[in-house]
């Protein structure tokens, strides 16, 4: 995993500003705030809302509309499951089920002690040796019940 | 001596075997040994299951080993010392495997083969040909585009030429040249080898429609999912930059052209052309109504044309070679090659290009070997989550626009997922609701309410609760969302509904319909 910053409205503005002027920011200016602080907080938008000359609805619209981006912080670590049908086709519902039983958490959530948060993604392009996943942005493939619990632990180190 | 030459891919379904790791080992080994090792990062052959195969080059040209396990590498790194010499894991000329050597390569023809990230390897391998040859005649670019008869690789087919010309006949003091790259469509990962294997064929396709329709900008969309591909792509843009195949003078011509990668943020719909309009705009991805077209009042509402990347990638060897070279591969209206992807429960995964014609049962056996568990084929999924489920009743269906579209499916992006016999049928039915339910845009009410209720109403089926009336209501839904829809997302959602209960009736507790006596 990588450490992300805490919130901080002043580098946030400056990290905004830099890319005024160009066409279509909002989405990069979104993206690079949300890798920078880990997530999208409500104090975001004003500032964004403001530089591009937005209503603060438009930015809240955006922000909601895309499954990418998250308001709240996400655990420490990460992992997403792809679900599509390629990935069914090998197994892919067990797997995931067993995700949810190990981790004690349902899909979208994240563990009660912050370590890891559970996710869907639809598609990794990896459908040729699926089921596949990542873990903190790593790709896995050819995914089984030994592999995705050693993923699991990897993250309790 | 020359350093020894080992490829080792770093496309991403390599890299998910183990790829990255595999290519450490024999750095670290290559250096405890004092042996002057080069290792390439190429793109995928497409012979999936050996990943990560790796290959030597020898005298006798290059030989592949795989797929290459940590444990192997020191065997595997000996075999390879003894200019490919024999391992239990030999392969042997990659050219010379059946799989590779059936296909019909024209827009793959350099994947897997060159370093992705080397102008010069992509020259000394035929690359920027077509660009030569539209530069001498930049105004019969949109002609020859139109006579090779290329239609739209993304799925719907459109011929690539009109929509050119439409482009080009618009006046604007500024145009744009958009490529789809926002590949969702679970089965489907040839967008991704191309962005991975041979970016400069993307950048080159899309220069040359640049210069086609007098558009001087360019945007590569691509999914948030595809990272490796994110980064090849920037790598091979700044290289053409950098060659002065990019910029305000492309090749020395009076054309300028350049390109931007932007990064989308995990919306499915956004692979629908105006909603990624939209989204690069910096908006919610959701999707416009058509007319205006994309080629009058496309990106910031100025003429655009915006194609899929196999589309942009076939163009540089039509330009290359002639459109009648690449009309003469196919059948019917479905002119030139496919890169179909072999996914999900299949022995010989991977991407296997070839002229349109090919029957799903030729491929799904013949080719691919049948399933990976052992069990039988019971249903194959054609085109993504919005294609059909064809059981093997339908397995001589020739790989074609046309033919697919009279069965009720789609041959959508090429996909090709196929299932064993433990598949519940209604289950993928459900999942083809749900999948709506969830990327729904929430533009249009048919997608948007539809695909709750259809979620609700499966359910349901699946209860056995008023199991006749339900699958009524079903079709009724599926009528409604195929006619009422903005796009193709609420749209096409009910050809796997409707495949799954037309051909499994049983899955949902009906009565099997009666086999046609042959």
């Amino acid at each position: 995993m990588d450490e992300k910053a805490l919130w901080n409205a002043e580098a946030a503005a400056e990290l905004i500003a830099a890319h005024k002027g160009r066409d279509g920011a909002l989405l990069p200016i979104l993206q690079e705030l949300q890798e920078t602080f880990g997530h999208i907080p409500d104090a975001a938008v004003p500032l964004v809302a403001e530089t591009l000359n937005l209503s603060r609805a438009e930015v809240h619209g955006v922000v909601t509309f895309y499954h990418d981006f998250r308001k709240k912080p996400a655990g420490r670590h990460i992992l997403k499951l792809c679900r599509a049908e390629a990935c069914q086709s090998r197994g892919g519902d067990a797997l995931a089920d067993r995700a949810e039983q190990k981790l004690g958490v349902k899909f979208g959530e994240t563990s009660a002690d912050g370590r890891i948060t559970l996710e869907s993604v639809y598609c990794l392009g990896l459908c040729s040796v699926s089921p596949s996943a990542t873990i903190d942005g790593r790709i896995v493939a050819r995914l089984d019940d030994k592999k995705l619990d050693a993923l699991i632990a990897e993250t309790g180190r | 001596m020359s350093a020894l030459r080992i490829y080792v891919p770093g496309d991403a379904a390599a890299v998910a075997c183990g790829a990255d790791e595999i290519a450490a080992a024999i750095g670290a080994l290559a250096a405890k040994r004092k042996v002057d090792v080069e290792i390439v990062r190429n793109g995928s052959r497409g012979m999936h299951w050996l990943e990560p195969m790796l290959e030597v080059t020898t005298a006798k040209g290059r030989i592949a080993y795989g797929p290459v396990g940590l444990d192997d590498v020191d065997s595997v790194f000996a075999a390879m010392l003894a200019s490919g010499g024999e391992h239990e894991l030999r392969i042997g000329v990659p050219e010379e495997h059946p799989f590779l050597k059936r296909q019909t390569r024209l827009t793959f023809a350099r994947c897997g083969i060159v370093d992705p990230r080397s102008l010069d390897d992509y020259r000394a391998h035929g690359g920027y040909q077509g660009l030569m040859g539209a530069l001498k005649a930049p105004h019969s670019i949109v002609e020859e585009v139109t006579q090779s008869g290329l239609r739209g690789r993304g799925g719907a087919g459109f011929p690539t030429g009109i929509k050119w010309k439409t482009v080009a006949e618009t006046k604007a003091a500024q145009k744009y040249i958009v490529c789809n790259a926002d590949e969702g469509d679970s089965g489907t990962f040839a967008d991704r080898m191309i962005m991975e294997g041979d970016p400069f064929v993307l950048i080159e396709g899309m220069t040359i429609a640049g210069i086609a329709v007098g558009a001087t900008k360019g945007y590569v969309y691509i999914r948030s999912e595809y990272p490796h591909a994110i980064a090849v792509m920037n790598d091979a843009i700044a290289a053409a930059r950098k060659g002065g195949m990019l910029g305000g003078s492309v090749a020395g011509s009076q054309f300028a052209f350049d390109l931007e990668v932007r990064v989308g943020a995990g919306a499915y719909v956004c692979g629908e052309e105006t909603s990624l309009l939209e989204s690069l705009e910096g908006k919610r991805g959701e999707v416009r109504a058509k007319p205006p077209l994309p080629a009058h009042q496309g990106l910031f509402g100025l003429p655009t044309v915006i194609n899929n990347v196999l589309s942009f990638a076939a163009v540089p060897i039509i330009l290359e070679k002639g459109a009648a070279f690449y009309k003469h591969f196919g059948m019917g209206r479905s002119r030139g090659t496919m890169p179909i992807q072999l996914a999900g429960n299949i022995k010989y995964a991977g991407l296997y290009e070839t002229a349109f014609g090919v029957t799903l049962g030729e491929l799904v056996d013949d080719i691919g070997g049948g399933t990976a568990s052992g069990r039988p084929v019971r249903a194959v999924q054609v085109g993504g989550p919005l294609g059909a489920y064809f059981p093997r009743a339908l397995f001589d269906t020739p790989f074609d626009y046309e033919a697919f579209a009279k069965r009720d499916g789609l041959i959508g992006h090429g996909g090709v997922v196929v299932f064993d016999d433990t598949v519940d049928m209604a289950k993928q039915a459900r999942f083809a609701m749900e999948f709506c339910a969830v990327e729904s845009c929430g533009k249009c009410t048919p997608c948007r309410i539809g695909s709750a209720r259809g979620v609700e109403t499966v359910d349901k089926i699946r209860r056995g609760e008023a199991r006749e009336q339900n699958v009524t209501v079903l079709k009724d839904l599926c009528n409604t969302m195929k006619f009422g829809s903005l796009c193709a997302l609420g749209g096409f959602t009910p050809y796997p509904v409707m495949s799954a209960l037309t051909h499994f009736p049983e899955d949902f507790g009906m009565t099997p319909r009666l086999q046609a006596a042959e």
